[in-house]
């Protein structure tokens, strides 16, 4: 696979591993957050851990999508696909996402109308092969998934689809990333800057951490490679004394972002003025939800769903987890009570989780340099 | 910079010791509905076999969850194996389900060392089916029959009303007799043994996610459905006592294989990812959808556990038969860490690899 492949070079990997080995201050313990968890999933896939020396610490943040999304919503996504006539459609791993009482696969297995797709527009092609039924899409994601979501909702209307609408719960990056900085439990010395969220909104958002908070940001692809220069970028940042966003990810991410994309958002969606995302508690202006001009899309206004707030199981801590302020290990239920199979948590359930992804992939003892 | 050395974190390794204790014991079935999950081959069907039904019957043989049981009766030993054929869509790239219910069927006498000799046949017929589609899958199923070496002799048919089965179920039981050359048993791997697959993976599965048509990808990708025979023929004769294991790498893929008789002979395994042979549009469209093609089905794909001493023997052998070009040995048994699976990615570190818990597709075979 070309464009691919190359940022896959073991060697050049090696010679990476050691130019950061040489940047990094003997006896300095460095914390960098990866703030996205398809950083999380390379970072485990490919054993980036590995060529890291290990005074420099890899820190899981807040970007999963599936994740931050709380038991409530869950609750309401099912009740509304067990109502009659309704098909619910959503990412595959949506689905294994546990509720207050089962998951939306179990609502399939009792009968419901549950279907994965992988775009939007699919769930909407079969709203249109479907006329007799309610097509609802339970929409989740940061800024990389919104557009597409947007997009569907624009064709939607303009093709007068009636049978469709959405659940939404897109998220934006910044604010849990601003309530991160804010917390005082965590000491970070960088962030690994979410590439995908940027390709949508630009590097520029992400200077206030630099300039506010007096921390580090390099905006980084997902393929190994990417990460580790990322992480040297970051490193060169530290030992210069340096502070400023740096984009890594310049074959794909502008640095002002996708203005098309942004607009058709700023057309399709507005601020919700508070989310509450998994483990983190409410955070204000954190999520989207249809504008007025879309809301006889919303299915929030289409069905009645119960809308309560449920609390997350007293031993699950992935709000510690999305936080950064324990390592998945670090969970009393990690890998017992809670495991792929049967999972308490929806860190454990993504495979952009920090749990599922050292569950799957890093569940092993590991000798690293000491710099 | 100061002088370094290597160290493993402590607290971190007593967690992953408590969780392999975890995972080694039987699991417990707590599931209240059966979901797809449990017919995906990853964990949940594994969960289900072990803790549900394997229990209940209280037989030797089958503790021994093989690919197929064995049977001794009058001093001749028996491979007996069954298998469900419920594949949508029936027909796809590189073959049809009737082929498959016989391929899928003297694959696993195959692989349990069992040369194929009989088979039976039971048809479960949605009502309306069109007689011509009925009429091209018995068709598939008897050349598939013919070169696979074994006899159709016995069958049954069933009518259900439409919509209560999805045009047509097959179900094959077959019987083979267990070679004198071979010696294989889940819990005969040793440390040292090296692990050979028997050409590209992930074959059929992608030709049957493509064939459904809901990724809009066009791709030139056919099943891999063949019989497995020929190739444990070769083997058995070129390495016949060396030989510890095989497998029929179907549901839950080369991934699943290794999860399985690592834990069933409490050894470790060493995979080398670069040494994987994966055809560029299996590893493209995987690329594309987020899977690994270990966990990706084979139809005609065996995974072989040999003594070191005979790999090189047995690579060679395989490589001469049809369809086995493309073999390559592609890692090794280790003493630990007991019973899990470990890849050195091409990139230069390491991880572990799992079963899947389900499968994102179900209904491939």
């Amino acid at each position: 696979m070309r464009y691919v492949e190359e940022f896959r070079d073991p060697e050049l990997g090696h010679a990476m591993a050691g130019e950061i080995l040489a940047t990094v201050e003997p006896g300095r313990h460095y914390k960098l957050m990866e703030v996205c968890g398809g950083h999380t999933h390379s970072i485990y896939k490919y054993g980036i851990d590995d060529l890291l020396p290990a005074n420099v610490e890899l820190v899981h943040g807040p970007g999963c999508p599936v994740c931050v999304i709380p038991m409530g919503r869950v609750d309401d996504g099912i009740a509304i696909a067990l109502q009659p006539r309704v098909t619910l459609t959503c990412f595959g791993d949506m689905l294994r996402v546990p509720g207050s009482r089962g998951t939306l696969l179990d609502a399939k297995a009792q009968g419901a109308d549950v279907r994965m797709v992988y775009s939007p527009l699919d769930a909407l092609r079969i709203a249109r092969q479907n006329p007799d039924r309610e097509v609802v899409f339970f929409a989740i994601g940061f800024e990389t998934t919104a557009p597409s979501t947007a997009l569907t909702l624009r064709r939607a209307k303009a093709e007068g689809v009636a049978n469709f609408s959405c659940i939404c719960n897109h998220v934006t990056i910044l604010p849990p990333v601003r309530a991160l900085l804010e917390s005082p439990d965590l000491r970070l010395d960088g962030f690994i800057g979410p590439g995908h969220v940027c390709t949508v909104v630009g590097a520029r958002p992400f200077e206030f951490i630099p300039a506010d908070y007096g921390r580090p940001v390099v905006i980084s692809g997902f393929e190994p490679l990417d990460i580790l220069q990322s992480i040297h970028m970051l490193l060169r940042q530290l030992a210069e004394g340096r502070c400023e966003v740096e984009n890594q990810y310049r074959r794909v991410v502008p640095y002002d972002g996708n203005l098309r994309a942004l607009e058709v958002m700023a057309d399709v969606f507005e601020l919700r003025p508070h989310f509450e995302w998994r483990g983190m508690g409410f955070i204000s202006h954190s999520a989207l939800k249809l504008s007025a001009a879309y809301e006889e899309f919303d299915a929030e206004r289409r069905f009645s769903a119960p809308g309560v707030r449920i609390a997350d199981p007293k031993a699950c801590q992935c709000g510690e987890v999305l936080k950064g302020v324990i390592k998945p290990w670090e969970c009393k239920v990690f890998g017992t009570a809670c495991t792929p199979e049967h999972a308490i948590g929806t860190c454990m359930v993504s495979p952009e989780g920090a749990c599922a992804a050292y569950y799957n992939y890093g569940r092993l003892a590991r000798t690293r340099q000491v710099v | 910079m100061s002088a370094s050395e290597r160290i493993a974190g402590g607290r971190e390794q007593r967690v992953l010791e408590i969780i392999e204790t975890a995972r080694s014991k039987r699991p417990r079935f707590r599931d209240e509905r059966i979901t797809t999950a449990h017919g995906a081959g990853g964990k949940a069907t594994q969960t289900l076999i072990e803790a549900l039904l394997v229990p209940a019957f209280g037989s030797p043989a089958l503790e021994a969850l093989g690919d197929a049981g064995a049977v001794r009766i009058g001093g001749l030993d028996l491979a007996l194996t069954t298998d469900s054929f419920v594949v949508k869509p029936i027909r796809f790239p590189g073959g049809s389900i009737g082929e498959l219910a016989v391929n899928g069927t003297v694959n696993d006498l195959a692989v349990s060392g069992a040369r194929p000799i009989a088979l039976s046949l039971s048809l479960i017929l949605e009502e309306g089916l069109e007689t011509d589609v009925l009429r091209a899958e018995i068709n598939a199923i008897a050349a598939a029959a013919r070169s696979s070496g074994a006899e159709i002799i016995t069958g049954d048919t069933k009518v259900v009303e439409r919509g209560h089965a999805d045009q047509l179920y097959i179900c094959t039981t077959g019987i083979g007799q267990i070679d004198p050359r071979a010696r294989l048993s889940p819990a005969a791997l040793r440390p040292g043994d090296r692990i050979i697959v028997s050409g590209t993976i992930g074959e059929h599965g992608t030709a049957i996610m493509l064939a459904r048509g809901s990724f809009e990808l066009d791709a030139e990708i056919v099943s891999d459905t063949r019989p497995l025979w020929p190739a444990v023929d070769a083997l058995l004769e070129a390495a016949g006592p060396s030989l510890r294991a095989m497998r029929d790498a179907t549901r839950g893929g080369v991934a699943t294989v290794l999860n399985e008789l690592a834990r069933a002979s409490g050894v470790g395994i060493v995979v080398r990812e670069a040494d994987v042979p994966v055809h560029p549009t299996v590893a493209a469209a995987s690329e594309l959808l987020g899977i690994d093609p270990m966990h990706v089905a084979n139809e005609g794909k065996l995974v072989l556990f040999v003594a070191a001493e005979a790999a090189e023997e047995a690579l060679a052998a395989l490589r001469a038969v049809d369809g086995c070009e493309r073999a390559a040995q592609i890692g090794e048994v280790t003493e630990g860490p007991a019973g899990m699976v470990l890849v050195d990615t091409a990139f230069g570190g390491r991880r572990v690899m799992d079963q899947l818990v389900g499968d994102p597709l179900p209904r491939i075979c």
